[in-house]
């Protein structure tokens, strides 16, 4: 066997990980392995704690997205205990969440992933980061900065933690929101809603176009999708069924508690995070030419499963995506233009929600008892379908814990386009910096 | 001349680099003064050389090293070491790296015990060994604190800490200072609740309900949370979660406290300390649900947390 590159660690992603290129004799590509480092055992850790307390543990597994851990948790805990919350603790609960994930995806774009688009792909790594965004366009980067710094305020102001809240727990929420705090945030929330039109408007003229052939070429894969879906099949970040899709663009809805009838996860000797995979499709084979139980989440996977969005200018633009790639859409980089396209509906809503009068009513936590009981909850987290699957005890301890986070879907996935990318550009033996950075940027697509 | 910052998570969640983030506007000034010389989540430098060619793992030298999460694996504890002595002034950022933090209530059981739920107790994995690669580093034997490790200088606590003392932190640092601390006060001394020092007694509530407060008026206007009956960290809880201006931010979302900036000075026993103050407005300590995990529930590390031993079969 020949030479061995190993990509680490794995940088502007949102986790510990690293990549082994393994060459042949001949410098080309073998093998490669994305190699996930660490675990924490919250599965574990978790037994034996209140379910009313669970909200504010597990978000704590992602300090990034700990919004969508802290809301999955909470309906988990509405469902174990057999609540139903108030129409205005759903409303408050999917108001945080859409606030939430609009920073989240400002994060990603512009501080994590623009500068491969912005400065380039072979740029050197010194200045291939947010501090070279900061010189090369000061008046975006101003903006980019004010604008997540802006959400998470928001989210603090009215909830107290922007990071790690407290505000969700069976039954509802902690507080109401009263008529003066709802007046506040619409001006802000309108200034959000600005800024989201501004960067897709920004991506399809000025990033985009300059990078089709990069999108056509770099991590293509062709697996299929899981995402949620409301009633009305439109794309929905809180609450719906789950619809898994095939690669050809045919599917099959189920609700979450059917969830481990369709999937399953598969441990690797070489990772530590596990290989989710559609247990319907066949045992799981990462075989790049003939992949099968692989399926993608987070933003392309949601566009792709969604028949429609759910606000009118994320429509517009979904139209407009699925008229230049189509249903399924495959390529690995439109990950990026999903997501903007995701950031533009969750502003959309967060301002529909505030223009909700039922948004202030008091009634916004029902009074709950701890019993036995299993509640599977699940949301859309940024990176992907989420589910927290928890079993209770009479006195509302947890007995047990099953996990499924978003990024961990994609991780079949991931290797996949890690092995593509690899093949597409390194020939015998040659391959730069740049080049080394093309196989990472077939992983930030996924945001992992 | 910029000084050079190196960062990195170890066993972290990234939620203080998201707070780092969240010092806002002010962030454009700092950044032009520090020079990331290594920061996983931001830039691109990698350990074994940009190609990936290299066998031993270098760091470049930095004045200041800022570390996030606690140490959970042997690379982990590598790194640590290599970003210590590379560096003048090493930053322990947030309660993870300065107490072990949440991951380290897995320091109630043994690593194997968690192993078996993880790969073989889950109800969709398909039961399998342990991981072992030469790519997948081991289990320390617990999950520890950064200063168990190496010197701290600089330690800036709290899930997540405030983006206030990060940038006056950082601060400190750019104008020389080598030494930072947050003041020895108590979340209590900056509530602004109602205190009465007395409670109506009976068991601890569990918040299965909501606080008791009319939300059109503000915190000073409600009732002490623990003298409402519900179990709040506050007395034994170094303040400062809101920054430099507003009110304790759990509290604010009408939320007890659990302790998330750890305990107000070093060597302090908050567990007694909490149930003291328990006992001092009549609440039984003993009627606290889950006690030693919640108690602990930020401040695992420092051997806090332990397995118990094995209980005799009833």
């Amino acid at each position: 066997m020949g030479k061995v590159i190993n990509i680490q660690p794995v940088t502007r992603i949102e986790g510990h990980a690293k990549v082994a290129i393994h060459l042949d004799d001949h410098g080309n590509v073998a093998d490669t392995r994305f190699y996930v480092q660490t675990l924490r055992g919250f599965e574990k850790f978790c037994e034996g704690r209140p379910v009313e307390e669970m909200p504010r543990i597990v978000c704590h597994i992602c300090g990034i997205c700990p919004w969508a851990h802290h809301l999955a948790s909470a309906k988990a805990g509405d469902a174990a205990l057999g609540v139903t919350p108030p129409p205005a603790a759903v409303k408050l609960r999917r108001l945080m969440q859409n606030i939430a994930y609009v920073s989240d995806k400002i994060l990603h774009f512009y501080f994590l992933a623009a500068p491969d688009f912005v400065i380039g792909p072979d740029a050197d790594y010194s200045v291939r980061n947010v501090v070279g965004i900061v010189q090369a366009a000061p008046d975006i980067a101003k903006q980019v900065v004010h604008y997540r710094a802006l959400g998470a305020s928001l989210l603090e102001h009215f909830a107290g933690r922007a990071i790690h809240p407290t505000f969700a727990l069976p039954g509802g929420v902690s507080k109401p929101m009263t008529e003066a705090e709802r007046q506040e945030m619409v001006a802000p929330v309108r200034e959000l809603l600005e800024f989201c039109k501004f960067s897709l408007k920004f991506a399809k003229e000025n990033v985009f176009p300059k990078y089709l052939e990069a999108i056509k070429s770099i991590g293509v894969i062709q697996v299929g999708f899981l995402g949620t879906v409301n009633a009305d099949g439109a794309m929905d970040f809180y609450d719906g069924n789950l619809r898994l899709m095939q690669p050809d663009g045919s599917f099959e809805d189920f609700t979450y508690d059917q969830y481990p009838d369709y999937l399953a996860e598969h441990v690797e000797s070489w990772s530590y995070q596990k290989f989710p995979y559609a247990r319907k499709w066949g045992a799981l084979k990462m075989d790049l030419d003939d992949p099968v139980g692989v399926y993608r989440t987070n933003t392309l996977a949601r566009i792709n499963v969604a028949d429609k969005m759910k606000t009118p200018l994320a429509q517009q633009e979904l139209e407009e995506f699925r008229a230049a790639f189509g249903r399924p859409a495959h390529f690995t980089l439109l990950y990026h233009y999903a997501r903007l396209i995701e950031m533009l509906q969750c502003a959309e809503e967060a301002l529909q929600l505030l223009e909700d009068s039922e948004i202030t009513s008091p009634d916004i936590r029902v009074k709950v008892e701890p019993r036995e009981g299993r509640g599977v909850g699940c949301v859309e987290a940024p990176r992907g379908t989420l589910i927290h699957d928890y079993t209770t005890d009479k006195d509302g301890l947890i007995k047990t814990v099953n996990l499924i986070v978003g990024t961990t879907h994609n991780n079949a996935a991931i290797n996949l386009s890690i092995k593509q990318a690899a093949k597409e550009f390194i020939k015998e033996g040659t391959y730069d910096q740049g080049i080394l950075n093309k196989v990472e940027m077939a992983i930030r697509a996924y945001d992992p | 001349m910029p000084v050079k910052v190196s960062e990195d998570w170890l066993n972290a969640c990234s939620g203080c680099e998201i707070s780092i983030l969240n010092i806002g506007d002010p962030l454009l000034d700092l950044l032009p003064q520090l020079e990331f010389v290594h920061m996983t989540a931001l830039v691109d430098h990698k350990f074994f050389g940009q190609l990936g060619d290299q066998t031993a793992l270098t760091l470049p030298e930095a004045t200041v090293a800022i570390v996030t999460g606690g140490v959970r694996n042997e690379e982990q504890k590598h790194v640590l070491e290599e970003m210590r002595k590379r560096a003048k002034i090493l930053i322990a950022l947030g309660s993870c790296a300065a107490y072990g933090g949440v991951p380290a209530q897995a320091n109630m059981w043994k690593n194997e015990d968690i192993f078996e739920t993880v790969f073989r107790k889950s109800i969709t994995t398909e039961p399998a060994a342990d991981p072992k690669d030469p790519n997948v580093p081991p289990w320390t034997p617990t999950c520890m604190a950064v200063d168990e490790m190496v010197k701290v200088d600089i330690t800036i606590p709290g899930c997540p800490p405030h983006p206030d003392w990060i940038a006056d932190a950082l601060t400190a640092v750019l104008e020389g200072k080598t030494a930072w601390a947050l003041p020895e006060r108590s979340v209590c001394d900056t509530c602004p609740v109602i205190r009465e020092k007395k409670s109506g007694g009976g068991a601890i509530k569990r918040v299965l309900e909501n606080l008791d407060f009319n939300p059109e008026e503000g915190l000073d206007k409600m009732r002490c949370i623990n003298e409402q009956g519900f179990f709040c960290m506050g007395p034994v809880t170094l303040a400062g979660c809101a920054g430099k201006t507003g009110v304790p931010r759990c509290i604010q979302a009408r939320t007890p406290c659990r302790g998330c900036f750890g305990p107000i000075r070093k060597g302090a026993k908050p567990m007694v300390d909490m149930m003291g103050a328990l006992t001092s407005v009549g609440l039984d300590p003993k009627t606290l649900v889950d006690r030693r995990a919640i108690m602990n529930r930020y401040i695992g590390g420092h051997k806090n947390l332990a397995p118990l031993p094995a209980r005799p079969p009833r």
